[in-house]
């Protein structure tokens, strides 16, 4: 989590991911943002991201980000 | 002829009253809805006395927001679209050029209207003037005396200098915009656009237009949206969209998440694309995931009304070869020049300009700006004759079709040696883990730095750069972001990664 928070910070330094909820839906991530995202999330965290995963659900916050990548490393 | 873009409206409601004309999926209006809508704003600012005057329109993009735009045109004003995502800085420079006596918000903007210093204008919620009583007579009235000559809207534009330009449209040019681009796209009342441009720009001319000519329907997609891309796909088919005119930036996030593998897009059959360079690589993506569709590239700058060249995609391309901006529009000129102001010769490089009546009238209430950029024709001293200078440089192949070479304001000589950045930005984002790259040049330092993003690290970026770039053309810097900045317009932002830069800079 501490890592994905790290990368979350670098693309947003503005914004609390601990406590925002709502990053897509309110606008917060725009489309570049989930195009970078998904490229760091799938280097630092060796996956590999297919679109059917990429989701309003998927990246409303941090946790839920977190949980895509848990799922994603179970299913692996 | 038609003389007056809401012509387009009265004409369609009569053929298709409860047709869908605009949704946002969620919210709807018909043609009939759009009409009586329009007309009842119309009269509100009949009766408030504000004719031929600029109106604020500051509402989120929507449905009622294009009603609202036709109202203002049908009361003989102008509209100015600003939007909710705008900085309030920037909003205060719009309302200090136009001094509009109102803003029309909704309830998103509401709040933060009130919040503005207004210069005196009356702020106004549109659904509150939705029952004002149609003023039939006046209203007639004000289309008898329109002019095609006459603004129908204002967008800003960004300025170098940080302060927007006002390009400022009338009808005529619209109109003449609409007929031929309408052609091109092959619109019809069978045309379901998906809008993906906010409506405070002039491409969504393209969309919002032609529906009111050809009785189409626009889905104006939620911004959300452009982060999803399956879903988007999905949206998409749901509402059977066949018609899309995006920037290159939307299309590439679909097709490099790899929704393809996933879904693809099953109506689509026009899908025009610009404002940026479309990498191949992506592009192949599209087309062998729409085989059946037309890819058109489109190109124009805001001050000839939107586009004014195209190329629909005909062969395959080459890696690292350009594809086409192709020919203008029937009834435009496009001219190259070169710095002594004679016309290129084929395949020499000049600077785009443009000649016909698709000119704007020029940025709102500056005529310095305005005489820099819209200037006598130099082929013709015999009569008052206006072209527009893009600053754009091009040059024609060997097919005689147009190419996009690069800005007027990114060649540079280092050491001796003419540059043009964009040809090192295209020899870095060939390598296959860039995505992409930018590059400026700082001039007091003779120091080219190159921004990019990818999966390499950049020391390892260089050593890859060495061998396929000339020696000269090696950036002295190089440095990795996570995104490149972007303009509200999903432009490439070269002045923000400038001032990023000078403001690093030691």
């Amino acid at each position: 989590m501490e890592e994905l928070l790290e990368i979350l910070e670098d693309l947003h330094p503005e914004v609390d991911f601990e406590t925002t909820e709502n990053l897509i839906t309110d606008g917060v991530l725009d489309s570049l943002d989930i195009v970078t995202l998904v490229s760091e999330i799938s280097e630092n965290f060796d996956i590999a991201v297919s679109a059917k995963y990429i989701t309003p659900a998927n990246f409303n916050s941090a946790k839920a980000i977190w949980n895509m990548i848990e799922t994603i490393q179970n299913e692996g | 002829m038609t003389r007056n873009v809401i012509d387009y409206l009265n004409r369609i409601v009569t053929i298709c009253p409860e047709k869908t004309a605009f949704s946002d999926g969620e919210v709807s209006l018909t043609f009939r809805q759009v009409y009586d809508q329009s007309r009842a704003f119309a009269s509100f600012l009949h009766e408030s006395g504000i004719y031929k005057k600029p109106v604020v329109i500051y509402m989120q993009k929507s449905p009622a927001e294009v009603a609202a735009f036709f109202g203002t045109i049908t009361a003989g004003d102008y509209y100015v679209p600003v939007d909710d995502t705008m900085p309030a800085e920037k909003i205060h420079m719009i309302l200090d050029n136009v001094k509009s006596p109102l803003i029309l918000c909704d309830d998103k903007t509401l709040e933060d209207a009130r919040s503005l210093e207004t210069g005196g204008a009356r702020v106004v919620l549109w659904r509150d003037l939705l029952d004002t009583p149609v003023q039939e007579e006046a209203l007639l009235d004000i289309r008898a005396k329109a002019l095609d000559t006459d603004p129908i809207y204002i967008v800003f534009t960004s300025g170098s200098t940080g302060t927007p330009k006002g390009v400022c449209a009338c009808h005529r040019s619209v109109i003449d915009y609409m007929e031929q681009l309408t052609k091109i796209l092959g619109v019809n009342e069978n045309t379901v656009f998906g809008s993906q441009t906010p409506l405070f720009v002039d491409a969504c001319l393209k969309e919002v237009y032609s529906t009111l000519m050809f009785g189409a329907t626009t889905y104006l997609i939620p911004k959300y949206l452009f982060t999803a891309p399956v879903p988007l796909v999905e949206y998409m088919n749901k509402y059977k969209i066949n018609t899309v005119c995006w920037v290159v930036t939307a299309l590439k996030m679909i097709s490099s998440l790899g929704a393809f593998e996933e879904v693809t897009p099953a109506y689509l059959r026009t899908i025009a694309f610009g404002s940026e360079v479309f990498p191949l690589r992506e592009f192949r993506k599209w087309r062998k995931a729409c085989p059946d569709a037309d890819f058109i590239n489109l190109y124009g700058p805001t001050e000839a009304t939107g586009m004014c060249c195209y190329y629909r995609v005909d062969r395959d391309f080459e890696d690292g070869e350009p594809i086409p901006i192709g020919r203008p529009f029937p009834n435009r000129e496009i001219l190259l020049f070169k710095e002594d102001m004679t016309l290129a010769a084929p395949g020499e490089e000049g600077e785009i300009c443009v000649r016909g009546n698709c000119l704007t009238l020029g940025y709102y209430n500056d005529p310095v700006k305005t005489k820099e950029a819209f200037v006598q024709n130099p082929l013709n001293p015999f009569y008052p004759e206006l072209i527009y200078k893009t600053g754009d440089i091009g040059r024609m192949n060997e097919r005689g079709e147009l190419i996009f070479v690069s800005r007027k304001d990114y060649q540079i000589k280092r050491n001796g040696y003419r540059i043009e950045l964009g040809e090192v930005e295209a020899n870095v984002e060939k390598l296959p883990d860039i995505t992409s790259a930018v590059c400026i040049w700082d001039n007091d330092k003779n120091r080219l730095v190159l921004y990019y993003v990818g999966n390499v690290e950049e020391r390892p970026l260089k050593k890859l750069l060495t061998g396929k770039l000339s020696d000269y053309m090696i950036p002295n810097r190089i440095v990795r972001l996570d995104k490149i900045p972007q303009t509200a317009n999903g432009k490439i932002d070269r002045a923000g990664l400038k001032k990023l830069y000078l403001s690093k800079r030691k």
